[in-house]
């Protein structure tokens, strides 16, 4: 090819470029899937499966469905889940059952695997969908699972 | 008049060029992630490149010998984070073979649809990626529009964009998402009407094609003698795709082509990769409408022991060959694990084909190769 050609032909590409540019720029307002975020915090939905972190959901009762069987902790591949639990007298059956004090979750250890979740017989545990969680200290990111004063519900067994 | 006046020929004659050092990297962005690169120029012309790895070595092949089989699929989310749901497809075909485990038809489809998907993400990023490497910026937004349909396709269904960790040892952590089928459909037509606008804004564009045609040469013989493979070796004409001489999962059953190229240099690689999402669209196409109905997982035991031996599973990433190697002693960890990764044998032969070149050109080479930091440290 010839030099104005060549130069020509340079030209015709870049143009064929910019009509692809031009037409989203006529149109910037069609199908532009850009997320007005922080300003669209309260409309703004998570799908439901995305993984924030766990959560341990509580009835009116203040009671959960946990049994302290420890499967999460175990399945837990960082140690992310720590479970201190005690032997308590069922008041109905007058046996001793096994019952959590503390359901500890270190959300900075997390990977948001699944496992844990996964892993829950009786689905005690399961994702929370916020995903803002920075924090100015690590201790805070520390959460007890369990509410203050909480049981398991009547009927949930290992 | 005599001396008074100095010539420029004169101070060139005079001056001794030398070799000299620089750095590129480890936070270069054009070494896309924590790659240092010690180059040896003189002038501008490239005379040797040295990568030093070791910025981001997390030592998870030293991990997995602590993890049980279930946990060691969430650790290969981490290494080729793009290609994250091949990744794990590859242990859990690992660990299967050992136990001799026949999974669900229905796993088999969905597991070769997300891979395909997870093929053009990484290939719309890298595309977005390249084109922001030599110096066209439009083209990072509209790589990562499209990549963003798949993104939320795997948020959907997995609950995760990146590290999704969705497969599980006897097949998926949770059945599909209902509107998944309905979203893969909807994506099909829309990436199809936009990759030819990919070729309009930056294939044909005369300062790409002037970056990336004749740079960085690879032929057929090195790219074997390297261990090159997926679209690097196959720009140099060198067929080595695992979906067709080893299938996997459903992909026994798919007709496709593999794509091909026989210049090896920057701009077949980039030809080939754009070629690969096409024909990724049309596995996708082939699988989507008749995914069989069934069970999302077989039951395994709570705690797998692989029996003793060896294993090896090896899979096409949207790198290459990604293989896992497992040793097991019949206990419930695995007594080692190696991970062959396409990033480090196709960044062994960035000395080879940049060396001649100039500083420009290694970019341009760099960004073809399509390297991912975290997959050749582990």
């Amino acid at each position: 090819m010839g030099y104005f050609s060549d130069i020509y032909h340079g030209i015709g590409t870049l143009l064929t470029g910019m009509r692809v540019t031009g037409k989203y720029f006529i149109n910037a307002r069609k199908g532009a899937i850009t997320q007005q975020y922080p300003d669209n915090r309260d409309t703004l939905q998570m799908f439901e499966r995305f993984r924030g972190e766990v959560v341990m959901p509580h009835d009116e009762n203040n009671e959960h469905s946990c049994t302290g069987c420890q499967k999460c902790e175990l399945a837990c591949p960082n140690g992310s889940i720590e479970i201190i639990w005690d032997r308590v007298i069922d008041p109905e059956t007058g046996k001793k059952k096994k019952a959590i004090d503390q359901h500890i979750y270190h959300l900075g250890m997390c990977t948001q695997c699944g496992l844990c979740v996964d892993a829950c017989p009786s689905d005690a545990i399961k994702w929370a969908q916020n995903f803002e969680n920075s924090v100015y200290d690590r201790t805070q990111l520390t959460r007890i699972l369990n509410k203050p004063g909480s049981k398991v519900r009547a009927g949930v067994e290992e | 008049m005599g001396t008074a006046t100095l010539e420029p020929t004169s101070i060139k004659k005079g001056f001794k060029s030398e070799e000299y050092f620089i750095n590129m990297g480890p936070q270069h962005p054009a070494t896309h992630g924590v790659l240092r690169l010690l180059l040896t120029i003189d002038g501008e012309i490239i005379k040797k490149v040295d990568p030093d790895l070791g910025y981001i070595h997390r030592s998870i092949e030293k991990m997995c010998e602590s993890n049980s089989y279930q946990q060691i699929v969430h650790l290969t989310d981490r290494l080729d984070y793009l290609s994250s749901h091949i990744n794990n497809e590859a242990v859990c075909l690992c660990v299967e073979n050992a136990l001799e485990l026949e999974v669900p038809e229905r796993v088999k489809v969905i597991r070769t649809i997300l891979g395909e998907l997870t093929r053009i993400a990484s290939h719309t990023l890298w595309w977005g990626v390249m084109g922001m490497d030599v110096g066209a910026f439009s083209s990072y937004f509209y790589g990562f529009r499209d990549r963003e349909m798949i993104n939320d396709i795997f948020e959907e269904t997995c609950g995760a964009r990146l590290t999704m960790n969705y497969n599980i040892p006897g097949g998926l952590m949770q059945d599909i998402h209902p509107n998944f089928v309905k979203r893969v459909k909807e994506f099909i037509p829309h990436f199809r009407s936009k990759l030819p606008e990919y070729d309009r804004l930056l294939t044909g564009n005369i300062i790409f094609q002037k970056r990336t045609k004749g740079v960085g040469v690879l032929s057929k013989e090195d790219a074997i003698n390297f261990g090159a493979s997926g679209p690097v070796a196959r720009a140099s004409g060198y067929s080595c795709d695992v979906r067709k001489y080893h299938p996997y999962s459903a992909l026994d059953k798919i007709n496709f082509t593999e794509a091909l190229d026989t210049t090896g240099d920057s701009f077949a690689r980039y030809k080939v990769r754009i070629a690969e999402m096409w024909e990724s669209l049309a596995i996708i196409e082939q699988l989507i409408d008749n995914i069989p109905e069934g069970d999302h997982k077989v039951a395994t035991n709570a705690v797998i022991k692989l029996p003793k031996g060896e294993f090896y599973q090896k899979v096409e990433t949207a790198r290459g060959e990604f293989g896992v190697y497992i040793i097991s002693t019949g206990t419930k960890n695995p007594y080692r694990v190696k991970f062959r990764s396409p990033g480090l044998s196709n960044l062994s032969l960035l000395n080879h084909i940049a060396v001649g070149g100039k500083i420009g050109d290694l970019v341009a080479t760099m960004a073809t190769i399509d390297i991912v930091v975290p997959d050749i440290d582990r």
